[in-house]
């Protein structure tokens, strides 16, 4: 993985001519630095944990305009924006935000949508504390960044709310087919960028619903389903065709669709297949992989169970084991079903949890206990083969491990049981093996993960490019939507360079 | 979305789908399934494939009503629509040529075999088909299963049959009687592909056997079908369908098939409450 430490020439070209212009001077004129510093961060309202906890609604109610400029004054205009460094995709955070404080929010937002796709989705879900809020010069100056996340989330709403999202103008079909396998971020974001490029594009999703993780994983209290189905009518309106229900590899292969007229592919497929802890008891009723109970709770409505026909088990005494945005969602999703006690319990400390910090502290508000340095190792049953109790141990941190957290070491004789009647496993899940299974040509990684030119995306076939969890495992979504933008970039180069090679032998036919 | 072009009742509680869906007729082997959903708040359910024709481009199921999403399936006609099917998944059966092969059908399974019985047959097999029914009439496409059969048995404890018991007595002596059974593959509830896999365990028959755990997804993703096989966990929806019958932990399939048992008489419940007032 290229680790950019720099911007790249254009990008820094780009955004010094946006902070020349004189409009962003004038505006840095009109209230000096030492005043904008002064300004405190703006607290984005949110509903009260008593009564979120009790339904699936979303938590955070956005901020509204008056607040947005506000803290969109806070921004420094920085000549050397780091946050653009810290974002994966290199927004020019300066310029977006400006345009939030002079009001022009439409304007903002179609700045935004030059390198992000999916800012509505990016602004509720982006671990900006560790990315671009982490290095803002405001945090260094006064310890409290610029609220990135949230003006992103802002100028997106703005637009979507107010009937003002555009359809670009499209450029003539080129006539050339990609076909994008996985409707998950990745996915979503190359049909985008090829549709935009005159090419056309099918999606092939597995389920009956596009969105991949954002659909049947992140729930409706934190990302509403009506977000991504606007993203999604976004792209139909574009002319960007929808397979659903069809499975690559096995309802056609990849070979199938060659045959049927594609000329480039991209592979999204995520990192579907779950992790399991693999001890003694794991398949006991009542312990669920993560990915199944938030399918059954997000997908399936179970939540709505018997209007809608999937059940799912509901525990008095919930675990979720894990410490990512996986486990805070399974947790709070435990919660909001029913759980008198709703446990996270994470084998590190709190400081090594990889989840989102707002999560984390949305997860403490609503009740949820942490059980830390802890781990089972074996699920006890009861009546009916149902999980009742779980033996754990206790763990200390030792030497740090290859992802420089430290390992955690288990303390002999530190056993203890835990009275639960519902586990779900979260930690972690792998490369989809599907595609890969079915084209052994495609070169796979030690992790199953499908290997990739990483300045390109290309993979070891020609033609294929893929993106996302499935070549990196778990990742973020920004992440798969920068590896999405790469691909597409190279994918329009390879059909232009195709179509000409086309064009040529179409012509030494005919002569 | 997906056509129906026949949904029928063959037996009582035993119905027939076809339905149109040319990408997955194209693809499917014997012993693959399907997930279809029999509306938007349906679940998701997995049903074997029991037969297709690639040049129509139909591919036909045979479930039996248990909970409210098959209830629910059982009333839809030729012309609706459902809004997911999906396939083909799961690893095909194994085809080649083993000898002589006896296909072991019950319930939905009397046709899920069909098409692994019609393969064996096409493969060069001697096929053996037992089928197993409470009652005469409960039994369906024997037709069918003769016509790719070297021979066919039913075992029944319903007089009609002139047989005195269930299908694990009967291919007992099926075996006895045969100079050599290479492979047998069952098909149906677990209760019968289990009593099939007893039966031929001390004689060490190779006994395949095809699952049908609970599934969401179909496609290795939620790992709601994982069963253990030989000390291992498996996905049943990617590893399976089928398995080694000796190698299976039955208690675990029969507990986690019952792990929704009070929830499916809920969910019928309100089905019919709503339906039905
Ligand atoms: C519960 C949960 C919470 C998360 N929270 C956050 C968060 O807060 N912030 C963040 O940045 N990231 C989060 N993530 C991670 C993030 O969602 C993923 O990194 C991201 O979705 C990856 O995108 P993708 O497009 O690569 O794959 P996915 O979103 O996994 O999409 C892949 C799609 O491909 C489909 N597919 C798979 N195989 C096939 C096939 N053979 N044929 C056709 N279709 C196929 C799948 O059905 C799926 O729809 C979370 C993940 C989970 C599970
Ligand atoms: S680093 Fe912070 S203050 Fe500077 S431009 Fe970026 S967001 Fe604004």
């Amino acid at each position: 993985m290229a680790d950019k430490k720099e911007l790249a020439p254009e990008l820094k070209e780009m955004l010094k001519e946006e902070y020349s212009q004189e409009w962003r001077k004038e505006l840095r004129k009109s209230i000096p630095a030492k005043e904008r510093m002064k300004i405190s961060r703006k607290k984005m309202p949110e509903r009260s944990p008593e009564v979120r906890n009790q339904d699936f609604n979303e938590v955070n109610l956005g901020l509204p305009a008056q607040l947005a400029r506000e803290e969109a004054k806070r921004c420094l205009d920085c000549a050397n924006p780091q946050c653009v460094l810290g974002c994966p995709v290199g927004i020019d955070i300066p310029s977006f935000i400006k345009l939030i404080e002079i009001g022009d929010f439409t304007k903002s937002v179609r700045k935004l949508k030059e390198t992000n796709s999916l800012p509505s989705i990016c602004g509720r879900v982006c671990p900006q504390e560790v990315q671009c809020e982490e290095v803002c010069n405001l945090k260094k100056a006064t310890g409290v960044p610029v609220a990135i996340g949230n003006l992103e989330r802002f100028a997106a709403d703005y637009e979507r709310e107010n009937g003002e999202v555009f359809i670009p103008k499209l450029p003539p079909s080129t006539g050339q087919k990609a076909a994008i396998i996985g409707a998950g971020p990745a996915g979503l974001t190359v049909a985008g960028d090829l549709a935009r490029k005159g090419h056309q594009c099918t999606i092939f999703e597995a389920l009956h619903v596009a969105g991949g993780v954002l659909v049947y994983g992140i729930p409706e209290f934190r990302l509403p389903k009506k977000i991504l189905e606007a993203e999604v009518d976004y792209l139909r309106q574009m002319g960007v065709g929808f397979k659903m229900n069809y499975v690559v590899g096995m309802t056609a292969s990849l070979e199938d669709l060659k045959k049927a007229g594609y000329d480039a592919f991209f592979i999204g497929t995520g990192a579907g297949l779950p992790n399991f802890m693999r001890i003694p008891g794991e398949n006991l009723i009542g312990i669920y992989s993560a990915n199944e109970y938030l399918t059954r709770v997000n997908l399936m409505r179970a939540y709505d169970f018997p209007e809608y026909d999937t059940p799912v088990y509901l525990g008095k005494r919930a675990v979720v084991l894990g410490g990512g945005n996986v486990a805070m969602d399974s947790v709070r999703t435990a919660k909001r079903l029913g759980a008198e006690k709703a446990t996270i319990v994470y084998r590190r400390s709190r400081k090594e949890m990889p989840a989102r910090t707002e999560e984390i502290h949305h997860a403490e508000e609503e009740g949820i206990e942490f059980h830390f340095l802890t781990t089972p190792i074996k699920f006890i049953g009861g009546e009916n083969g149902k999980v009742k109790a779980m033996e754990c141990i206790q763990m200390e941190l030792g030497e740090p491990d290859e992802s420089g957290r430290r390992r955690p070491v288990p303390i002999p004789g530190s056993e203890f049981i835990m009275e639960v009647d519902l586990v779900v496993v979260a930690i972690g899940n792998s490369p989809n093996p599907l595609i890969p299974q079915t084209n052994p040509e495609l070169k796979v990684g030690k992790w199953g993960n499908v290997e990739v030119d990483w300045d390109t995306m290309a993979t070891s076939i020609p033609g294929v490019y893929a993106g996302g969890d499935i070549i990196r495992g778990g990742a973020t979504v920004i992440l798969a939507m920068g590896d999405a933008r790469v691909a597409a970039r190279e994918m329009d180069r390879y059909l232009n360079a195709l179509k000409r090679t086309k064009g040529k032998k179409k012509k030494k036919e005919t002569r | 979305m997906a056509k129906i072009l026949q949904r029928e009742r063959l037996v009582p509680n035993i119905h027939l789908i076809e339905i149109h869906s040319p990408e997955i007729a194209r693809k499917c082997q014997p012993g693959q399934f399907v997930i279809v959903m029999p509306d938007e708040k349906g679940e998701r359910i997995p049903l074997t494939i029991a037969d297709w024709n690639r040049d129509k481009g139909t591919v036909t199921s045979v479930f039996m009503v248990v909970g409210t999403s098959t209830h629910k399936l059982s009333l839809l006609k030729a012309g609706d629509e459902v809004p997911v099917f999906v396939g083909p998944l799961g690893r095909p059966s194994k085809i080649e040529k083993f000898g002589t092969v006896l296909c072991a059908g019950g319930c939905f399974g009397i046709a899920a075999i069909y098409p692994i019985a019609r393969a064996l047959k096409e493969a060069g097999n001697k096929v053996i088909t037992l089928l197993d029914v409470k009652a005469n009439y409960l039994l369906y496409w024997e037709d069918r299963l003769k016509a790719v059969s070297d021979k066919f048995v039913v075992s029944s404890r319903d007089s009609f049959f002139n047989c005195k018991d269930y299908i694990p007595r009967v291919l007992g002596d099926i075996l006895k009687k045969e100079k050599k059974v290479d492979r047998v593959i069952s098909v149906g509830c677990t209760y019968l592909i289990y009593t099939c896999s007893e039966a031929t365990r001390p004689k060490g028959i190779r006994t395949i056997v095809s699952l049908n755990p609970i599934m969401v997804d179909g496609t290795g993703m939620c790992g709601a079908c994982r069963v253990t096989i030989g000390g291992k966990t498996k996905f049943a929806c990617v590893d399976g369908p089928d398995f080694d019958g000796h190698q299976v932990d039955w208690e675990e399939l029969f507990t986690r098939r019952k792990s929704y048992f009070e929830d499916e008489i809920d969910s019928l419940n309100y089905w019919e409450k709503i339906n039905f007032p």
